[in-house]
Parts: C-alpha cells; structure tokens; sequence
C-alpha cells in the first residue's frame, strides 16, 4: 500500500491541490456545481488529450512541438469530411491520419538524427501548412449527436460526460500500452537510450511508436475541438505551452523515463480550475492570463526546486 | 584532426568532404545562399539588384538579431523562446510611451521592461533550475498577459514611433538600409565578445560540460542571469528597430519571428544541445530564411503550401548538417 502511495505521490499530492480549488470554487461561488463542473470538463477536454499526447513523447525522451498544428489537421479533418460521410468513419479516418503524422514526425526524427525539438519545430510548420490547405478558414461541420456525448452528465449527476469520454479514450490506448512490452521499451528508451539499445530494445522503432501514439492522442484532441466548436479550425490553438506545463506539473521529467499520464491530466485540471476560479472572482481575463502564466512558472520553478533537494539528499 | 604522423589515410574521399564542410560549416552555408538567389534569378530574371539586396538585408536584420537570443542561449543548452514576445513588448512600449514622455523616456522603458523579462527568465534557469524551453514559454504568455493589460489602460493615447527609430527601420544610406548602422556594431560586439572575453568562453564551456564549469569554478547562477538578462535586452532592441520598420505597434508585432529565429540559428550550426555554434553561421541563416520567403512569395504559393516548404527546408538542411558533421 504504502509503495503505490509512494510511487504515486506527485499524482496524489495534485488530486488533493485539485479538491482543495475545487473547494475554493464553491467558496468564491456558492452556485458553482454540477454545470459548473461540465463545462470545466469540457473546457479541459483538448488541453487533456493534448497533455497526453505531449506526456508520451517526453516519456521516451523527446518533445514534440507539433502537437497543436496536428490537432489543427485533425480538427479540420474531421470537419470536412463529416460534410460528406457519416460520423463514424470520418472519426476512424481522423484517428489514423493522426497516427500516421505522429509516426511520419517519430519517422524523420529517428532517419535523419536531427533533435527532437528541431525536427518537430520544423514538422510544426508543415502540419500547420497541412491544416490551411485542407481549409483555408474555419469551416466544415461536425455531427449533431457528437455534441451530446460531451454534454451533460454520465449515469449520475456530477460526473460529466467530457470526463467519462477523456478518460475511456486515453485509457482504452495507454493502460494496455504501458503493461504491453513496448511500454516498458518506451520507458527504457527515456531512461536511457543506450542502455536501452544494448539490452535489445528496438530504440529507433520505439520512438517511431510512441511518436505514433502522440499523433494518435493528438488525433482525439482535434476532434474534441471539432466537437465542441460544431466546426475545424486550421489555426492552432494555444495547446503547446499549456501541454508542456501540465507534463511538467504532472510530474514527467522532461528528458523521459519518469512519470505517467495520471499526474499530467490531473496537472490539466489545476491549470483549467485556476482559470475557472479567476473567472468567478470576476478577474479581468487578461489578467488571468498573466495569474495563470505566473501560476505555471512558479510551480514548475518550486517542483525543479524539490527535486533538487531531492537528488541532493539521496 | 591530430598532428601525429599519418602515413596512410583510408578515409573515404565523401567522409573526408563531410569533416572539412564540418569543419568549415561556412561554406555549405554560404553555397546553399547563393544557390538560392541563383534560383531566384532564374525564376524572375533581372530581381537580384543592388535595391533587392538592401531590402533583403533589412528585413534580415531583426531575424539575424533574434536569432542571436537563440544562439547565445542555445550555447548552453537553453533557448529563449520569450525573445520574440519581448521584441513586440519593447516596441509596443516605446510607440505608446514616448508621446506622453519623449523618445528617450520610451526606449528606456521599453528596455526596462526587456530586462524584467530576462531577469526572470534568469532566476528561473540560473537559481531555480526550471528548464529553459518551460521558463521562457511561461515568461512569455505572462509578458503577452502584461501587454494586454497594458494596452487597454493606454487605449486613449495613440501611438508614435519615435524618428530615430523609424529613420533606422526603414531610411537607406547609399542604398543600404540604415538598419546597418545598429546591426554591423551589434553583430561585431557579439562575434567578438564570443571569441576574447571571459563570459563568450563561459558560455561555451557550461554548454559543453556544466558539470566540469562548475567544478573548475563558474558561478553557473551568475552566467545564466547575465546571458538572459543579455538576451532580453538584444530582442528588446529588435523589437526598437522592427517597429520602426513596420511603423504600426501591434500587440502580436515580432511574434511571427520567434520560428524563423530559432530556425535561423539551427540553420546557422548551433547546436541546441549547447557548446557549439557562431554568430556568423546564424546571420547566414537569417539571409538564407529571407530568400527563402522572397522565393515562396514569387512562386505564389497559397500560405498553407508556403508553410509546409518552410518547414521541409528546415529539417532538410538541419537534416544534411547532421550527416556531415556526424554529430549532433
């Protein structure tokens, strides 16, 4: 018992942070409840699968910038072709083409030995490109009954549907994938690459996959704004920052092999809450902006800190 | 490399080609620039003229400048991706403060507040130990935050952009933009402050091992303050002459530069995983990214296909320096 407490204490630590605002929501405003918490889920729902999406790849030792400009693709995708199908392939399309840009991006950067972070800069630009020239402005349309499967509550009252769907989505992908070999080479290549390679793991086909399930998360992160918009935007939003943050907060060491997607989507949460509280204190939401950016810095900078201490003691 | 009497070398002839280009990394610069105008004027003879030079080095002046925020802090394995915000802060600043104040009062303040912005990026890399791309995209949004806030209390005033700086954004000296007269100094500063001072060596040695800098006695702390605080202040310059070049504040000004400086500096053979880089390969870079567009520009490429070349482009010559250097 007290192992797992143990070894999910970062994660624990933020539920109990994430309780403790939601308790500071409902004192700001005592008429914050159930809708309350729906939109919150459904205002988290992109910035979520963004998070997950950017996780992986830190997991295995990279960074991958592209992420917004692929859930853009993703986004417009989804909404041009559901103009002419129904909803269900053009999802399963969306998916697939979501997998395959992340293994195109994990693709170039094992074959051509360019870093990460250079690689997925420049894999931003073209995606971003991708997603213009799919649809030149905002447009398309998205399935009148995909709407109610975000809306609302899930079986009880309190347990929004948004929430139900994020978290079936990325647990049908991540809980098999981290008991399955290949989650363990993940790990092993974000520990240690070379270590890793020695002891038999398929490094460069590992990166390519866990690079494949980042385009596939993202995938679901551009349909859920194609969901909640009821259109496809070609402009990325601004899910870059706010996915490396809440990987930060969450408690993935960038540089890989530490950490989950629990801590990262509950770190999603914090930051989406922070918003909803400055909101109904009636903060001006340009200075919300700059609480929530020096929220993100401070704890990122206070958690650097901790582990400090940490390496320094043990 | 070493002095040792070689009798025989087996090195293949393409392998030896590789690490004189890596040694030189210059060269494949400079060819692929030229290659790139030869292209230009094949495509629309009669371009490339003494005008077209000038414009083309005005516009890469405030991307060779921040790609030096890049370069320097990628020299120590960092990155400064709020140069970009703080460029566009500077130069909101100076057009809204300085016709209530004078010139002099905007520039100083404008600068002022660059140097709050890379004072905190430098405590947060320096003390706190916060990994420079999560530092630098925090200060960032909370500058971009600031901006806003800023610009609804300033509302009422207008906005003017000092002479000075408007003559050095877009005026011309015997047909070169004036521009030249902030950037030559600027660049000369850096290229030799790289080379012959202590904190130019500083810089390459944390990036090269910080752990054998520290042991031999560098306060790290102290450089990263000093290298940020120097990085705010080089975009806040930027964002001085850019807003002389646009002559129009707006509140995303210099952001569209903050991709193309990074780039620039990658493209120019700066590792970014510190101890390796020059300024000079990252005004090459500027210059070539500037054709670049002109190119994409003339090809009437809808902006979605422009992008995606961009970034093609990027990868393959970032892609290329790799193979010849065998490095990363």
């Amino acid at each position: 018992m007290s192992a797992i407490l143990r070894a999910h204490a970062w994660s624990i630590g933020l539920a109990i942070l994430f309780l403790a605002l939601l308790g500071l929501a409902k004192v700001i405003q005592p008429s914050f409840g159930i809708t309350g918490l729906e939109s919150l889920a459904r205002a988290a729902l992109p910035f979520a699968f963004a998070t997950a999406a950017m996780a992986v790849v830190v997991i295995v030792g990279g960074i991958d910038l592209s992420v917004a400009s692929m859930m853009a693709v993703a986004s417009v995708t989804a909404a041009v072709l559901m103009q002419t199908m129904p909803a269900v392939p053009a999802i399963v399309i969306t998916l697939a083409a979501g997998a395959l840009m992340g293994a195109i991006n994990g693709g170039l950067i094992v074959v051509t030995r360019v870093p990460d972070i250079v690689a997925t800069l420049a894999m931003l630009f073209v995606w971003e490109g991708v997603a213009l020239l799919i649809l030149n402005a905002p447009g398309g349309t998205a399935a009148d009954w995909l709407e109610n499967t975000i809306r609302g509550s899930f079986v009880i009252p309190g347990l929004p549907k948004a929430l139900v769907l994020m978290t079936v989505c990325v647990a049908v992908v991540w809980v098999p994938l981290k008991r399955s070999k290949l989650g363990l080479s993940i790990y092993a290549t974000g520990s240690h690459e070379n270590a890793a390679f020695r002891s038999g793991v398929a490094v460069g086909k590992t990166r390519i996959a866990a690079y494949a399930v980042c385009g596939l998360f993202a995938a679901m992160g551009g349909l859920s704004l194609t969901m909640l918009t009821g259109i496809g935007e070609p402009v990325p939003g601004p899910y870059l920052m706010a996915s490396v943050a809440a990987v930060v907060l969450g408690g993935v060491v960038l540089g890989g092999g530490i950490g989950g997607l629990l801590g990262p989507i509950i770190a999603v949460f914090i930051l989406r809450i922070i918003r909803t509280i400055l909101t109904l204190a009636a903060v001006d939401p340009n200075v919300t902006t700059i609480v929530e950016g020096t929220i993100m810095v401070a704890v990122v900078m206070l958690g650097a800190l901790v582990m400090m201490r940490g390496r320094e003691t043990v | 490399m070493s002095s040792a009497p070689d009798t025989q070398d087996h090195t293949p002839p393409l392998v030896r080609v590789g690490r004189f280009l890596g040694d030189n990394p210059m060269i494949p610069l400079l060819v692929l620039l030229a290659a790139l105008i030869g292209v230009l004027e094949i495509m629309r003879p009669g371009i490339v003229s003494p005008f077209w030079a000038g414009n083309t080095i005005k516009f890469a002046i405030p991307l060779a400048m921040l790609a030096a925020c890049q370069m320097l802090t990628m020299l120590t394995a960092g990155i400064d991706l709020s140069a970009a915000v703080v460029a566009t802060v500077a130069g909101f600043v100076v057009a809204t403060v300085s016709p209530l104040h004078g010139d002099g009062a905007g520039i100083a303040v404008a600068l002022l507040a660059a140097a709050a912005v890379g004072l905190v990026n430098g405590f947060g890399v320096g003390v706190a130990r916060v990994h420079p791309l999560i530092m630098t995209l925090g200060t960032g949004l909370i500058a971009t935050g600031c901006l806003q806030v800023y610009q609804r209390l300033v509302i009422a005033t207008g906005s003017d952009i000092p002479d000075m700086l408007e003559w050095l954004g877009t005026g011309r000296t015997a047909g070169l933009p004036n521009g030249l007269f902030l950037f030559v100094p600027f660049a000369a500063i850096i290229l030799l402050g790289l080379r012959f001072t202590g904190f130019g060596r500083l810089l390459f040695a944390l990036g090269s091992n910080e752990h054998a800098a520290k042991l031999s006695g560098t306060r790290s702390w102290q450089v990263y303050i000093a290298l940020y605080l120097l990085s705010a202040l080089i975009a806040g310059i930027t964002g001085l002459l850019y807003v002389g070049m646009i002559r129009a504040p707006s509140l995303s000004l210099a952001n569209p530069l903050l991709l193309p400086s990074v780039a620039a500096a990658v493209i120019g053979g700066t590792s970014i995983f510190g101890g390796r880089g020059s300024y000079a390969g990252a005004i090459v870079g500027a210059l070539i990214l500037t054709v670049l567009g002109t190119l994409l520009t003339l090809l009437q490429m809808p902006e979605g296909a422009r992008r995606i070349l961009f970034g093609a482009i990027i990868l393959a010559v970032t892609a290329l320096y790799v193979r010849f250097t065998e490095s990363r």
